[in-house]
């Protein structure tokens, strides 16, 4: 296969290969910015890979008093699961367990889409039958139903459902080839910062890198996913290895969105911003992983990403 | 925009129901006039009470007022109906959307069982204004009523949502309320939220109190955040009175309980 090359790096010509996901969102708002994040970070909690956790989430934006149905700090997290059932019981064992319990917080529907997803709809049991609802109209004059439940600390304010959306993506990768652990970890810490500066695209692993990457299935049996040798360093050398003599570590960052788009230009902003200060940092090279394509709908080849992303 | 110009004072009470831009819009202005507006055996119609101008638009304008204009707006789904003057009994009763305003004042049941749209009625209302006419099961029922000037007794009477923003009412303002939000900027009668199920009440002060409603504290919730919110987005006067701390009562006990009277602390 033959290599291309952006900023002086090699890029090999591949795709990352990812998946049609059910995806949501929604908006945590609190009396400050600290206390909006740590409900926000709670609730993204355990939640790097669907096959795992059940579901795949993250923060994907900060959200001023401005931007927010309350007019307080706020939080914007994204949800993905495999299908809207799971999704669903995702989304309210996280809302349920994380967001209500934490002092302050009221949560609101962060994304439109065909798909209704039950919350305060639902939470509202924990009231006991002492919740009221109330429907108010948002800034566009659209009527929308809110659940107050009553807490120790006051009210927890919930809206009444978030929608889904067609079309969400979860699985972009980029794989980052480098010679030692620190720098190469720096160069993912680059690549996590500029993918996650994409609205409506998150980055579940722990800091936005993972190490470790899979294949489908394994020799041991029953084993759904196990470690990616082919981009091992420990096993360099041996059939099967990807990786040239030099690279002594790979990291990996994956990306979900809710758009295809979204996911494109996240590892485009990822593919160039790591491979701008790559040289300095030993990269060797970046690829993507694949499962030869029959598995996942969306293929971002690597090729189609070589031009600058929009300023 | 089409008009309806009043003619004078009419002879008896008359029923503007069926009169929409929307019913209008397909008719010729002779078509219009035979409409029966009337409500005696007299067979009073739409040409013989106003002259006549029509357009085919989506706006209404009634010039002249009486408040022996009974219903006006009350099929309103779309577009607009405006009334230089006072009008009477049910204005908008079950609109459904769209806009009405009325410059004067309004007689009693004004917006009863409205579903959707705005009223704005720039005077005062009557009694039982967003409240519900003999055996109906709700009063406003979803619709936006603003009365800039005073409401008078039982506003938002059996209410089940919507909203409702008013200067001052008088008595037993939010009576048997079902759900929905009043928020008033001067005072209340006596007795405000009897026999309240759900809702809330908010309002600067008020008369006697029912002993069925206790106080809850000074609570700072989100919900009078999203409130204030959207009185501002909708510009009313009423947004002052989040400014300040609002003291909550919950009621009526006698009922479910589960309605709540917010007053400027």
């Amino acid at each position: 296969m033959s290599d291309l090359i952006l900023n002086g790096i090699k890029v090999e010509d591949t795709f990352a290969e990812a998946f049609d996901v059910a995806g949501t969102a929604i908006i945590v708002t609190n009396d400050t910015p600290k206390w909006a994040m740590i409900a926000a970070t709670v609730m993204t909690g355990f939640a790097t890979s669907v096959i795992g956790c059940g579901a795949e989430a993250g923060i994907d934006a900060e959200l001023s008093p401005d931007e927010t149905p309350d007019g307080r700090p706020g939080v914007r997290i994204l949800l993905f699961g495999f299908e809207p059932n799971g999704l669903k019981d995702q989304l309210l064992k996280r809302v349920g367990q994380c967001i209500l319990t934490c002092p302050g917080t009221a949560c609101f529907a962060g994304v439109d889409g065909p798909h209704k997803i039950k919350l305060g709809g639902a939470i509202r049991y924990f009231g006991d039958g002492f919740a009221v609802a109330k429907r108010l109209p948002d800034a566009t004059g659209k009527m929308r139903r809110y659940w107050r439940i009553p807490v120790m600390d006051g009210e927890f304010l919930c809206e009444d459902s978030t929608r889904a959306v067609d079309g969400a993506v979860g699985g972009g990768n980029l794989l980052f080839l480098g010679r030692v652990h620190s720098e190469t970890l720096k160069v993912a810490e680059i690549a996590v910062e500029a993918a996650k500066a994409i609205p409506g695209a998150i980055l579940p692993f722990p800091g936005g890198i993972v190490r470790s990457g899979s294949k489908v299935g394994g020799r041991t049996k029953g084993m759904m996913a196990s470690t990616n040798d082919a981009y091992c360093p420990t096993l360099k050398g041996r059939a099967g290895s990807a990786l040239p003599p030099e690279c002594g570590v790979v990291l990996e960052i994956v990306i979900d969105a809710l758009t295809s788009k979204a996911v494109a230009e996240s590892m485009r902003a990822a593919l160039h911003a790591a491979t701008e200060i790559g040289a300095q940092h030993g990269l060797v090279a970046v690829t993507a992983g694949n499962y030869g394509g029959n598995l996942g709908r969306h293929h971002y080849h690597l090729r189609d990403l070589l031009e600058k992303p929009a300023a | 925009m089409s008009t309806l110009r009043l003619r004078g004072e009419p002879q008896e009470r008359v029923d503007l129901l069926s009169i929409t831009p929307l019913a209008l819009k397909a008719l010729t202005e002779a078509e219009a006039g035979k409409l029966a507006i009337g409500t005696s055996r007299r067979g009073l119609t739409l040409g013989d009470v106003f002259e006549i101008s029509l357009d085919g638009s989506d706006s209404l304008v009634i010039e002249g007022g009486s408040s022996r204009l009974d219903r006006v707006g009350a099929a309103l789904s779309e577009g607009s109906i405006r009334v230089e003057g006072d009008v009477g009994q049910r204005l908008g009763e079950g609109m459904a959307g769209g806009t009405l305003t009325v410059t004067g004042s309004a007689g009693p049941y004004a917006a009863t069982g409205a579903t959707g749209g705005t009223i704005t009625i720039e005077g005062d209302a009557g009694d039982y204004a967003g409240g519900a006419v003999y055996a109906a099961k709700a009063g406003l029922n979803g619709a936006t009523l603003v009365i800039k000037g005073r409401a008078g007794d039982h506003l938002g009477d059996r209410m089940r949502k919507g909203l409702i923003l008013a200067e001052s009412a008088g008595a037993f303002a939010a009576s048997r309320m079902i759900a929905g939000t009043i928020v008033v900027s001067g005072a209340l009668g006596d007795h405000p939220g009897y026999g309240m199920r759900r809702g809330t009440l908010i309002a600067g002060s008020h008369g006697a109190l029912l002993p069925t409603f206790v106080e809850t504290g000074t609570p700072d919730l989100v919900f009078t955040r999203l409130l204030a919110q959207t009185l501002k987005r909708l510009g009313a006067s009423q947004v002052s009175l989040f400014g300040g701390t609002l003291r909550r009562y919950s009621g009526d006990l006698a009922t479910l309980g589960k309605g709540e009277l917010f007053v400027s602390a």
